[in-house]
């Protein structure tokens, strides 16, 4: 069963543009999130959210299986191994 | 401003002081015209790479080029976004590796 994946993103960052074609590329099903869109409650919810797994709250920041695992930044060997690519 | 216009200009201000654009150009682009987005939503050309929160005062750190460049570039051979990059980044002599976030967290709002 293929991992659930929820990538946490800017719409401006190169890294994250280039993390989804990735995930694309290769046929993963992914969620994701512009972060930079999100304006009140709803933003600093998901900051928080992100720094549970991140405490720098980079992005972007990559959760399988619901934060069981965390990939910070594009890492295309990371993510070939943990999503077995 | 197009995104070319605006990496020539760059170009000349940031290479004498020894800062190169990442020789991949459609990367370097596509990073001139974040810039220039933020440049629309902001007033000023935060960061690509980084969550920005609209109050100048706060985003002052990652104003491009950030303050946190020359440590990233001399450690790592680029800045976090990968935009401003070492000669020798350039000619593939150093691994092009992730560079890690150095901005105090506590910052990002």
């Amino acid at each position: 069963m293929q991992n659930k994946v929820m990538l946490y993103a800017l719409s401006t960052c190169i890294h994250c543009k280039n993390a989804k074609k990735y995930l694309e590329d290769n046929g993963v099903e992914y969620e994701s999130l512009y972060v930079d869109k999100l304006e009140g409650d709803e933003r600093k919810a998901v900051i928080e959210e992100i720094k549970k797994h991140n405490s720098a709250c980079s992005f972007p920041t990559i959760l399988l299986d619901g934060g069981e695992r965390v990939i910070i930044g594009f890492k295309r060997d990371e993510l070939k191994e943990a999503l077995g690519i | 401003m197009t995104p070319e216009t605006l990496l020539e200009t760059l170009r000349k201000l940031q290479e004498p002081k020894g800062y190169y654009f990442n020789k991949d150009t459609e990367m370097t682009l596509a990073l001139m015209n974040s810039l220039l987005e933020n440049k629309k939503t902001y007033g000023y050309m935060s960061c690509p790479c980084r969550l920005a929160s609209g109050e100048y005062e706060k985003d002052k750190d990652i104003i491009c080029p950030c303050v946190y460049r020359e440590a990233d570039v001399r450690d790592y051979g680029a800045c976090f976004c990968w935009l401003y990059v070492s000669k020798s980044w350039n000619e593939d002599k150093i691994e092009h590796q992730y560079v890690p976030e150095r901005r105090p967290p506590e910052k990002v709002i």
